[in-house]
């Protein structure tokens, strides 16, 4: 579904990340992980489309696409999915209006009708469910007034609404309590399967207890320095990233 | 609505009722001002004499003044002796003939906005031959508004057939010496609309000059006199949201609502005038001048106004609160992109007990444009217990465009309560890049946001405007984010 080969992404002139190989396939679930500083949330960006991040060198294929000539919007269209580490607000946009929005552009570009006011609504109910998200939240402003965990949340909702194939979660972990963890990590549990891939970006290897991936990858200095199964994350939530800065021991990156 | 087809019946009636038809050579005037030119004016549409005097007298005032400069726009300055103040409507000859010679920009914007076909090629000023159809909607509107004791008809019209009317408030609310623009329009005023709702009479339906009589043709200097009396209530839409075909640069329209005892005049405006190129050539000075006079107790007048067209537009939509518990209530978005420059906003002028008024002003600058907000909030020495509220908003979109505001508040009256609010944001880009990685477009999400923005006046307006308007924003917008 994804295949990164030798990546390398500047931002403002600096070299961020510095070769980065990693392939994705349907029905799996990778983690990130890395210390602060990583390039971790560059590469999220960077898939999702940023303007600020450069790609000096190498290649990203979505679905056999490359993802270089694709728009924001046309990547979302085409079912890529980030979940931010920021959400933005928007104020005066209510979040029902701007969710409706997405999904019947989304829809558009696939060639669906887009969904009126009644089938919509009932996909939100279905799916506020999944998050326990607050009702009074779809009608408020988007993510305008939330709380740090409500946005997190929010993020989720939006995931489960416009229903991508690939879902990037930027430390989606960060700020939330161990309920509001688990209760995002069942969203996104119940998204994965056999068509769908997950990747997971986070500090901490927490998250990971309910959203077990299947394969663990540590990020430093702008390159994998580490690729494992979950007991890779475990073994960092023991040993911290000390002896993972460099590049000692690369596995060959998994689908090769 | 009335088709295209319709409006052109309309318009043939017209003509052949004051014979243009029979001699268009003649229905021109020579180009300048001076009293000949006003006295022919004035007789070409058979004015009574009291008007011809009001004219006159106009004029000779608009002389012993000068053009405004305090407004915070800039442009070249007019030659007034170089516009022609009169001619008939236009002969087929000098329009384009079918849709394939307007400007396709123009176009383009009629396709986004829905408009069919028909109303396109008016809009455009297609010569459209007029195929009539037996019951127009327009007659049978006029019959039901006839019924119901409602006068509704242009300006002449009203000249024509309600003299009193006409001179009892014609004047009565923007008199002719109230700025350099009135004076000039008072003189050389061309046509316009004329409402009168009698005594205890709910308008039932909106009105609007789409279903008047003429209204492809009311010029560049327009008057519009609506009255409503006691008990009275009328909704009345200004203009289209498509932007017309103009050859006149400048526009100095004049307005006046007159509302007696307990009566209700809403009045709303959507204004898409060419606005120029995205060099700033060309395009519509808008400089209006639109009042209203809260004369009876208990009366409302409330302007809704969005203007996204005009190269430059100069206007405060104005209450003046006579009648005790009277309210007042002004929303206003405008937007401007390019090189447009808009100084709007409104004056409340607190006379009676108990008045109260309402201003929401919601500025959008994008491009190189300037976009000032000017309000003033005036609460007489007899205004006990007057009541302002003022918010006043302003949205940034890039970095070379400006807004500015400008409120006043006098108050003579310490049992006045004004509040003010004001706040100045910009749409900035992780709010575009995250409605883009959701999968919408960034002129979509740039529409998006500029219409929540909005959504308090969006509000105010009557249904189909509303829906209009915010497809109009869109468009205006184009171009202005990336």
């Amino acid at each position: 579904m994804l295949e990164i080969r030798n990546l390398h992404v500047n931002v403002d002139g600096k070299e961020i990340l510095r070769g980065i190989d990693l392939t994705i396939r349907a029905g799996e679930t990778h983690a990130i992980m890395g210390p602060n500083g990583s390039g971790k949330s560059t590469l999220a960006q960077v898939l999702a489309g940023h303007e600020a991040y450069e790609i000096t060198e190498g290649v990203i294929l979505y679905e056999g696409q490359n993802l270089a000539e694709l728009e924001p919007e046309e990547r979302a269209c085409a079912g890529m999915f980030l979940a931010f580490q920021y959400p933005v607000e928007i104020p005066g946009v209510s979040n029902t209006y701007f969710l409706k929005t997405a999904l019947n552009a989304i829809r558009k570009a696939r060639g669906e009708e887009p969904l009126d006011a009644v089938d919509f609504l009932a996909l939100v109910k279905e799916k506020m469910k999944l998050v326990h998200l607050d009702e009074k939240l779809l009608h408020r402003p988007v993510n305008e007034g939330f709380s740090g965990g409500e946005k997190k949340r929010n993020e989720i909702f939006h995931m489960a609404v416009l229903d991508p194939k690939l879902a990037i979660l930027d430390e989606t972990d960060s700020g939330l309590d161990v309920d509001a963890l688990r209760i995002v990590a069942e969203g996104v549990n119940a998204l994965r399967d056999e068509t769908r891939a997950v990747m997971v970006i986070t500090h901490y290897q927490r998250l990971l207890n309910y959203l077990v991936p299947d394969f663990v990858h540590i990020l430093a200095k702008g390159r994998i320095v580490k690729s494992g199964g979950r007991e890779l994350a475990l073994e960092v939530e023991e040993n911290g990233y000390v002896g993972l800065e460099e590049p000692t021991e690369v596995l060959q990156p998994v689908g090769y | 609505m009335p088709t295209a087809t319709e409006t052109i019946k309309d318009l043939a009636l017209h003509e052949y009722k004051y014979g243009f038809v029979t001699d268009i050579e003649s229905d021109v005037a020579p180009k300048g001002l001076n009293e000949d030119i006003i006295r022919f004016i004035s007789a070409k549409k058979n004015e009574p004499e009291f008007l011809l005097e009001w004219r006159l007298k106009s004029f000779r005032h608009w002389l012993t003044m000068v053009e405004p400069t305090w407004p915070h726009v800039k442009y070249p300055s007019i030659d007034y002796q170089d516009i022609i103040y009169y001619s008939a409507p236009k002969a087929k000859s000098g329009k384009p003939k079918s849709l394939d010679e307007v400007d396709p920009e123009l176009l383009a914007t009629y396709e986004k906005l829905g408009i069919p076909l028909r109303e396109r090629e008016m809009l455009a000023g297609v010569a459209v031959d007029a195929v009539f159809d037996s019951v127009s909607v327009a007659t049978t509107f006029k019959k039901k508004l006839s019924e119901l004791g409602i006068i509704f008809c242009s300006f002449s019209e009203a000249v024509e057939h309600h003299p009193d009317l006409v001179r009892k408030y014609l004047g009565s609310v923007v008199p002719y010496t109230d700025n350099f623009f009135a004076a000039l329009n008072s003189a050389v005023f061309s046509d316009g609309s004329f409402v009168y709702v009698p005594k205890g009479v709910r308008c039932p339906m909106e009105l609007s000059t789409y279903f008047r009589i003429n209204a492809a043709n009311t010029g560049q200097f327009e008057r519009t006199l609506i009255v409503a009396d006691d008990d009275a209530y009328v909704s009345y839409l200004e203009g289209c949201t498509a932007p017309m075909r103009d050859e006149n640069q400048l526009h100095a329209a004049v307005v006046e609502l007159i509302a007696h005892d307990h009566a209700q005049i809403k009045y709303s405006t959507v204004q898409n005038w060419y606005p120029g190129d995205k060099e700033g050539k060309g395009g519509i000075y808008n400089f209006v001048t639109k009042r209203g006079k809260c004369l009876g107790v208990n009366s409302k007048i409330s302007w809704t106004q969005v203007e996204t067209g005009s190269a430059i537009t100069w206007k405060y939509p104005s209450c003046i609160l006579l009648g005790d518990n009277s309210v007042g209530e002004f929303y206003s978005v405008a937007m401007t992109n390019h090189y447009q420059q808009a100084d709007t906003g409104t004056k409340m002028m607190h006379v009676g007990k108990n008045t109260k008024s309402t201003i929401v002003s919601k500025g959008i600058s994008a491009g190189r444009s300037n976009n000032t907000y000017r309000g003033l909030v005036k609460i007489g020495k007899a205004a006990e217990n007057a009541r302002n509220y003022t918010q006043c908003d302003s949205m940034l979109i890039g970095e070379k465009c400006g807004a500015h505001t400008f409120p006043y508040i006098d108050v003579k009256n310490n049992t006045a309560q004004i509040e003010h609010e004001a706040s100045t944001s910009k749409i900035g880009e992780d709010q575009i890049f995250y409605c883009r990685q959701r999968g919408i477009s960034t002129e979509d999400a740039v529409s998006m946001i500029v219409n929540g923005f909005c959504k308090e006046v969006f509000r105010e307006l009557p249904m189909e405007f509303a829906v209009e308007a915010q497809k109009l924003l869109g468009i205006s917008l184009e171009g202005s984010v990336g």
